[in-house]
Parts: C-alpha cells; structure tokens; sequence
C-alpha cells in the first residue's frame, strides 16, 4: 500500500481523502478507509424507514 | 448446511422477544451491508427485508446470547448471492438510481470522496468487496468475517489485501469509473468471478 508515492495519472480525477495526507490508519490501511468506514456509518444513522418497521410488526402477528 | 439435526431448545415468550428486540436493533447494520453489497439502495432493502423474514423464520437456529448482527449478515450475504444467481442484479443497473446514490445525502462534508468511494467499491469482485465491508467498514475481525463467509481466515486476509490495493489504486490515481456496474466488462467481470463464489463457496454456516 505504497501507493501514495505514485502521483502520476492522478490527472484523472484526482480524489481528495478526508483529513488530507497519506496517513496510515491504526490497521495500517490508507487513509481512504476512514471515508470507508463512513460510507457504512451513514446508512447506519439514516432513519429506519417506515416499510422496516411495519414488516417487524407483521412478524409479530404471524408467530403467535 | 446448517446443522438441523440437533434438538433446537423451545424458545420462551421471553427469547423471541429478545430475538425480535435483537433483530430490530440490527436493521440499520444490514441495510449499510445491503447497500455496500449491491449499491442500490432500493435493491438493498429489498435484500434486508428478506433477510428479515429468512431471520425470523429461522430463529430457533439463532443461539441466544451469539452475535445476531454476525448471524443476520451469513443470511444477508447468501440471500444476496442467491439473488445475484437467479440473475436479479443483472442488466438491471439503473443509471438515474446510481447516480441518486452516488451523489451523497445532504450534511456530509465530502460528497464527491465518499460517491467515488463507493463507486470503486463496487467495480471490486463481490467476495471482496464483501470481505472489505465487514472487516473495513462493519468493524468485524477476520475471525469474525471469515465465519459469516464461511472460509478460512487467511482466504479473508488476502481478500481484504486485495480489495484494499485495489481501491487504493484506483482512489490514488484518481482512476475511478464513472460508473461501474453499467460498464459492460466491469459488469461481466464481476459476474464470471460471482459464479466462481456462489459455485464454491456460496454456502456459509452460521456463525457461533
């Protein structure tokens, strides 16, 4: 994962990462998996919709 | 195969409520998993609600006091192959949708990084993209990984290595696709490795 020496081809569309440079994270992963991890985060905070809820109602009902 | 021949306990009024407590806490975890999966948000909770009623059919099977995110995500993972199989995904990538996705929801500080990010992640073979999402996004150890897969804890190291040298490469060249499931040899690509996946390694035993 040494690849934050090669700057050539970045003409492209060069990405930012968030936080800037080319840390490492504690697992020795580049700095993109923070975004990562964030990409996951997001949905875990997004609310529950509506259709989730009325399906874990419905399982109720049918079990009993 | 799930191991079916041994005496499942009755489940108190009390265990199923744990269970159905348990499997609600868990739905915003597998709708991350879902979407980093197969991209589509619809798709994606089309896949947790089947996940979910896969879960609660078969909650006898679920060992009170285990990890259910672990247990949900190997009945996830498979609904999902099964669905990628039966040809569910295919050519039914939907550009207007994709871009709705890849353009990120309101608040976030980075939205072109994280679309780019998940663009990427999806050009990755699935057993990849898979391994990456539980160990660098779900928080999962290899340990952990490797039994919602069902292999061995080297195979879900190297997948991981792979995916992350991969995404790297891509993120550091600024080389991501525009889009990448609608790219045909993408596409393709992903697929012939899907069919090696499902055909070999489809089947995951639940975790302990």
């Amino acid at each position: 994962m040494e690849a934050g020496e090669r700057m050539a081809g970045a003409d492209k569309r060069k990405v930012t990462t968030p936080g800037g440079g080319k840390q490492m994270d504690k697992k020795g992963g580049p700095d993109w998996t923070s975004g990562l991890k964030r990409l996951y985060d997001n949905v875990v905070e997004e609310p529950i919709p509506d259709a989730f809820k009325d399906l874990l109602a419905k399982l109720d009902d049918g079990k009993q | 195969m799930t191991k079916n021949n041994k005496e499942l306990p009755e489940r108190s009024a009390e265990d199923r409520r744990a269970f159905k407590r348990e499997l609600t806490e868990v739905v915003p975890h597998l709708r991350a998993f879902a979407r980093g999966l197969c991209g589509r948000p619809d798709m994606a909770d089309d896949l947790v609600q089947e996940t979910l009623l896969k879960a609660w059919a078969a909650q006898d099977r679920f060992e009170p006091g285990t990890s259910m995110r672990a247990w949900t995500f190997v009945i996830l993972r498979n609904a999902y192959l099964t669905d990628m199989r039966r040809n569910r995904f295919r050519g039914e990538y939907d550009e207007t949708a994709a871009e709705r996705i890849l353009t990120a929801p309101a608040g976030q500080e980075e939205p072109i990084h994280l679309s780019d990010m998940h663009r990427a992640l999806l050009t990755l073979p699935p057993e990849r993209r898979e391994a990456l999402l539980l160990v660098g996004a779900g928080g999962f150890s290899y340990e952990e990984a490797a039994n919602i897969c069902g292999c061995a804890v080297g195979t879900i190291k190297s997948r991981v290595g792979r995916a992350r040298a991969a995404l790297s490469s891509m993120i550091e060249d600024g080389d991501i696709p525009d889009r990448s499931i609608g790219d045909p040899t993408a596409h393709r690509a992903i697929l012939e490795e899907l069919d090696e996946v499902a055909a070999g390694r489809g089947q995951a035993v639940p975790t302990k």
